[in-house]
């Protein structure tokens, strides 16, 4: 029997998807407050093959409890198990491990968007007495003015080649057209032009949008763990060899200083 | 006010990842180093709060050159665990643990909430555990109230707020500050901090690497676009125009 750990979270459709594959499904969740080393507890005290979650930020948390409950071998971010064998992710994304996980349970989480949505079907709830571990004691909702970048359709992101946090005017420009929010790169945060909540990145979001739309970015893979998501990319950079055009749909090789504005008054132009 | 902070070295890996041939690493010939977003910002964290902030890294000789970096921006002292191989996390921590044992009492134990590269996101878990501490992961927000700790963790648009109290084990996010540059003077100075050096032996890896992999489908053929005009067509036939 493979126990899997589901909240609401879309992921979670993908965890009990990739467990099918694996045996019996039981799906288990918990009610109240989050309080993972109590939640754990109560995962790591039932009989299972496997214990799997989604790899989301609870789910690599929980199975990490989970390990040091039961001084076992935890693989996160799984795409594929096979007996012993693992594949798991690395970098965000950008490089593959193939790693042996002598455990039992075998103990995993599985990488978001790498396997097909399943129903999840029943779910049963587990009782998880408060231990006095660290858990919830209030959730703050953020007042949060404009797209979120998460859930943007449209990112216009700029990168060192924007120069100054003066020059993100003509990027929150185009952002303003496409109805769009404006992402950036590491190198952007590093040196305080925008803050951390932009971040495009494997250390920062990882965007979903239609199209990501990356200025002045070199592409470093850091950047690129963030950006994959997007479903088109167009890159506009002066260096027809950075690395960004190597993940880009769409590649316009010249300074965003003039392109980026050209863009948006053409589209001011067929609007009318 | 003492607090520990754990970093690993990583490689600064650019535009593309290339392997070595047994595909057992990354190659890094050509690679500059650098510790894990996230413990930039630990490091930051520690030396804002005061107090002693002791770094500790397990990884090759060379790493000495993180702790070095930690240290030019505020670190007071260093511990290398050093080995030549890649450890898995239950034996990295377990390296950590003894090493803590050595040294306690910590009143705070900081951690990047999961290393660049190998990405387990379980290290500081572990370590809370076998040290009988309470732990709050995925931190952006941290004060330390008395011998209390409040944090804060994002939780798509709004954020969740914890309670631990001291001592604690700490694991945060990039984004908890900005983490400062080091000074000419920090770094003159960090060079004659105290670095202990300890060999810890490896234990049988229970996740235990094989090999690496690059993924497929890198290396798209974009295609060019000459004008305004050019892109304004693109965006309309992708409907977001």
């Amino acid at each position: 029997m493979i126990l899997v750990h589901v909240d609401s979270d879309e992921l979670s459709g993908q965890a009990v998807g990739f467990a099918r594959t694996l045996g019996h499904v039981r799906a288990v969740t918990f009610a109240g407050a989050y309080q993972p080393a109590a939640w754990a507890k109560a995962l790591a005290a039932q009989e299972a093959e496997a214990i799997v979650a989604a790899g989301s930020d609870r789910g690599n948390e929980l199975l990490a409890h989970v390990g040091a409950i039961l001084d076992q071998p935890f693989a996160a971010n799984v795409i594929s198990l096979d007996g012993d064998r693992v594949t798991r992710v690395r970098w965000g994304g950008s490089l593959l491990e193939e790693a042996g996980l002598h455990g039992a349970p075998k103990l995993l989480t599985v990488a978001p968007y790498t396997q097909p949505a399943a129903e999840i079907g029943d779910v049963e709830t587990l009782d998880a007495p408060d231990d006095g571990s660290p858990k919830v004691l209030e959730t703050v909702e953020e007042s949060s003015g404009g797209v979120s970048l998460r859930d943007a359709k449209v990112v216009v992101s700029g990168g060192r080649g924007v120069g100054s946090a003066e020059g993100f005017a003509i990027i929150e420009e185009l952002a303003g057209l496409l109805g769009g929010a404006v992402g950036c790169s590491r190198v952007v945060t590093s040196a305080g032009w925008r803050p951390h909540a932009d971040q495009v990145g494997q250390t920062g979001t990882k965007i979903s949008a239609d199209l990501y739309v990356a200025c002045g970015i070199s592409g470093a893979t850091q950047h690129i763990a963030g950006a994959k998501g997007a479903k088109k990319i167009l890159a506009i950079n002066t260096d027809p060899e950075a690395p960004i055009f190597a993940s880009a749909d769409y590649a316009v090789i010249g300074d965003l200083h003039e392109v980026v504005p050209a863009i948006s008054a053409e589209l001011r132009k067929v609007r009318g | 006010m003492r607090t520990l902070v754990c970093v690993k070295r990583v490689p600064i890996t650019g535009g593309k990842m290339v392997l070595t041939a047994d595909g057992q690493a990354l190659e890094t010939k050509h690679l500059g180093f650098t510790i894990s977003p996230h413990e930039e910002c630990a490091v930051e964290e520690a030396v804002r709060i005061g107090g002693e902030v002791v770094v500790l890294t397990l990884g090759p000789a060379e790493a000495e050159e993180q702790v070095r970096d930690c240290m030019a921006i505020g670190a007071d002292r260093g511990i290398l665990l050093e080995t030549t191989e890649e450890w898995d996390a239950q034996s990295t921590a377990a390296a950590i643990v003894d090493a803590i044992r050595r040294e306690e009492p910590f009143d705070l134990i900081l951690f990047g909430n999961e290393s660049a590269d190998a990405a387990g996101f379980q290290v500081g878990i572990r370590v809370a555990h076998a040290l009988g501490l309470p732990v709050v992961t995925g931190l952006k927000k941290i004060e330390v109230q008395g011998a209390r700790v409040r944090c804060e963790r994002d939780v798509g648009g709004a954020r969740d707020v914890y309670e631990a109290p001291l001592p604690a084990v700490l694991t945060v996010l990039e984004g908890l500050n900005l983490p400062r540059y080091p000074s000419v003077p920090g770094r003159l100075r960090a060079k004659s901090k105290p670095l202990a050096v300890v060999e810890p032996a490896r234990p049988e890896q229970k996740l235990e690497k094989l090999r690496l992999v690059v993924p497929e489908g890198q290396g798209k053929q974009a295609e060019i676009l000459e004008d305004a005009s050019q892109v304004v067509a693109v965006l309309q036939a992708l409907g977001v125009a």
